[in-house]
């Protein structure tokens, strides 16, 4: 029996279930089941300005990539336009010792876990494929397969219950895993096993979902006929809808989630409800599918003006901060068209050597054949470059 | 020196590997309480608990997923999927995500997972219980693909995958689990994992094999011995890498090759072997190489798999084609 009535679409604004602490026009509400908590140390007021430090650079670095791909620079770049604060509250809600699964878009998480954007530019560049290391950020490579990385998250938290670092109430040691993905994701098989095994070992993982409403061009519609969150209870777990445009209550929101986890109470599902402003990627279309219409709405809706707005009217913040703020995203922009142009290209041979922990002879001897392959040409120019003189001949 | 079948060679090894490091877990459908459809875990969650030896949902790329998670953590997951024919729902895991961890991290994470495979047919089974997927994971670079053929090899072999820091298939030929006993020195000093051996010498042509073939060409070149030719016959062990020098250096002495395998025909192990043979060989060889192999079908219901798979008629016709160049 089809239900018209009632569809995701329908519900514009996250509908009556959404946890939301700032409203989209700065007006700070409360929740009964979430508060917003700054983190030990720091005031509400100091939290929320690093939190639109936070934002006003990820956007930033956003953009930045965006024109690099635009200019020739970047191969490929995945736009997170519009899901700021679902990142930001996300990224922010970790301790040092949780470990971040991310998708191929999680640049603002990436920036919460310190990996230089630089790094992700190198990935799209066609430089590497993510050459920072997962060790030292607690946070892994970026996932291109859709869903793959649920159970990887999955595994990891398996491992941190079998070193016993859940629910010894240290909190430098208990330890909670972020499984991230989208919409689109939550069709896909190994998600939905991640769901079962999560919740058979009761494993210390959060579905962090960001339900950015768009699968490149299939909307939400065409991945479920029920809000996503609901889906959690059939698997045994808790799951929740929070507005992800609002980095106060995703913050919160994570934070209790989180928690969960490392005291060994198992996993959750948390539906960040956002809205991706730009295209999927920059080779996407969105005009083909989309109505400006919608994206119109959710600009009212904007996760970072919202906060500029609190900031402003409770008198957090003036502008010498907005203008600090805005400095530094400027400086940050130089630094990034500047570095990425200056990464250098990969040794042609450099694809060999890390196939394996312990190659083996047959690849070194490839690799070895290869090399002296290339160095036979000497100064002569080989036919690739001949092929570029000729074609750029006309 | 006590005497093992197969079966219980491989579960004395993955016993031996779990005392040497408690990082290694046992993974998979049934492997518990069960001891796994074929036994090879039998006693093992008795002994080493349900932490270690972790009883999966039913579901393949499940196992192979979580267990990467576990290898980033640190540990050493040995996956058990139950037969060749389900291994393709974990596909991407294995080809996709484990294939190329160390690879994209630059060396940063290491991916020591073992996954045994039961392979081959022979057995009577119903269809997607007697397959020979091995070419497809060879042909994947990041994947190192073993293949035992006897109980002494299985106890070694699989100690020394689960010791070994890069991924590696480990193929079992299910129908050799409870087929014959052999003697196995526990103090022995092991050959290396991925390097072939000669089995049986010989100088008029060269018998190339690996898992369940083994026993039909050692009985092939067995009949050969009576009608007056001797054949060497080549275990290969490892698939991926190949160790090719004992191959070459047999096939320069005897000038001819014959491939042995229960996988289809195209594309083959037995491809990529005739390939190498030819080029490195090329001046020594009387004859072509030539497979005897699976055909290019699906596997035949079992009533006709005795025809289907290369039997030892098959394989002595095989090699009566190679003289007869």
């Amino acid at each position: 029996m089809s239900s018209p009535e009632f569809g995701p679409h329908l519900e514009y604004d996250g509908g009556p279930d959404l946890v939301q602490l700032l409203t989209p026009e700065g007006e700070r509400v409360e929740h009964p089941e979430f508060s917003f908590t700054p983190p030990d140390g720091q005031t509400e007021a100091e939290t929320v300005r690093g939190f639109y430090r936070d934002m006003v650079l990820t956007r930033r670095i956003d953009s930045e990539a965006t024109a690099l791909q635009r200019h020739g620079e970047l191969g490929l770049w995945a736009q997170l336009l519009g899901q700021e604060a679902a990142q930001i509250g996300a990224g922010r809600a970790l301790r040092p010792q949780d470990f971040v699964f991310p998708t191929y878009r999680e640049h603002g998480v990436a920036y919460c876990r310190g990996v230089d954007p630089l790094r992700l530019l190198a990935l799209f560049r066609g430089v590497d494929q993510g050459s920072w290391d997962p060790y030292a950020h607690n946070f892994g490579i970026y996932t291109i397969v859709i869903g793959a990385q649920c159970l990887h998250a999955t595994g990891y938290a398996m491992g941190v219950q079998r070193d016993g670092a859940v629910g010894t109430g240290d909190p430098n040691r208990d330890t909670a895993v972020v499984a991230h993905f989208g919409d689109g994701a939550t069709s896909q098989g190994d998600v939905n096993e991640s769901f079962i095994f999560a919740a058979s070992y009761d494993a210390p993982v959060v579905f962090f979902c960001q339900n950015n409403q768009w699968a490149i061009s299939e909307p939400i519609e065409r991945q479920t006929r029920i809000p996503l969150y609901q889906r959690a209870l059939g698997f045994g777990f808790p799951g929740l809808r929070v507005d992800g445009n609002d980095v106060l209550a995703t913050y919160a929101v994570m934070q209790k989630a989180l928690d969960r986890a490392r005291e060994g109470r198992g996993p959750s599902f948390v539906e960040a409800y956002t809205y991706r402003m730009g295209a999927h990627t920059t080779t996407d279309d969105p005009t083909r599918y989309r109505l400006s219409n919608d994206v119109e709405r959710w600009k009212l809706r904007d996760p970072i003006e919202r906060v500029r707005v609190y900031l402003r009217r409770q008198g957090l913040a003036g502008q010498d901060f907005f203008d600090a703020v805005q400095a530094e995203a400027d400086e940050l922009g130089v630094r990034l068209r500047e570095g990425c142009k200056a990464l250098p290209d990969p040794d042609p041979t450099s694809p060999f050597n890390n196939v394996f922990a312990e190659m083996t002879p047959e690849l070194r001897e490839q690799r070895d054949e290869f090399a002296s392959y290339m160095s036979s040409f000497g100064d002569e120019p080989s036919h690739t470059d001949y092929n570029e003189h000729v074609a750029g001949a006309f | 020196m006590e005497k093992f079948t197969l079966a219980k060679a491989l579960n004395a090894g993955l016993r031996k590997a779990m005392e040497a490091d408690p990082k290694v877990l046992i993974m998979g459908e049934d492997v518990g309480k069960l001891g796994g459809v074929f036994r090879i875990t039998d006693g093992l969650q008795k002994d080493f608990g349900e932490d270690r030896v972790i009883d999966s949902p039913l579901a393949e790329s499940g196992i192979i997923g979580t267990a990467v998670g576990m290898a980033i953590r640190g540990y050493r997951p040995v996956c058990e999927i139950q037969f060749d024919g389900f291994v393709y729902p974990a596909y991407d895991q294995i080809v996709s995500q484990i294939a190329k961890f160390h690879f994209r991290t630059e060396g940063r994470v290491k991916m020591p997972i073992v996954i045994r495979i039961p392979f081959g047919g022979g057995i009577g089974a119903v269809e997607h219980h007697s397959e020979s997927p091995e070419a497809q994971f060879a042909h994947t670079p990041g994947l190192k693909v073993v293949a035992c053929s006897n109980p002494v090899d299985g106890y070694w072999m699989i100690q020394q995958a689960i010791a070994h820091d890069d991924p590696v298939i480990f193929l079992e030929p299910k129908r050799q689990y409870h087929a014959d006993k052999a003697k196995v020195d526990l103090d022995a000093t092991p050959d290396p994992l991925f390097a072939s051996r000669v089995v049986r010498a010989g100088a008029d042509a060269t018998l190339i094999s690996y898992g369940p073939m083994v026993k039909t060409c050692l009985a092939a070149a067995e009949v050969s011995a009576a009608e007056g030719r001797t054949l060497e016959v080549i275990d290969l062990r490892t698939l991926s890498p190949l160790d090719m020098a004992p191959v070459y250096e047999s096939v320069r002495r005897t000038g001819r090759a014959v491939v042995a395998h229960e996988a289809h025909l195209n594309l083959g192990m037995g491809a990529e072997l005739a390939a190498r043979i030819t080029e490195h060989c090329f001046y020594s060889l009387e004859a072509p190489v030539l497979r005897a192999a699976g055909f290019d079908t699906p596997y035949p219901p079992a009533r006709i798999e005795e025809h289907w798979l290369p039997d030892l008629d098959r394989v002595l016709d095989t090699i009566d084609r190679t003289f007869s160049y």
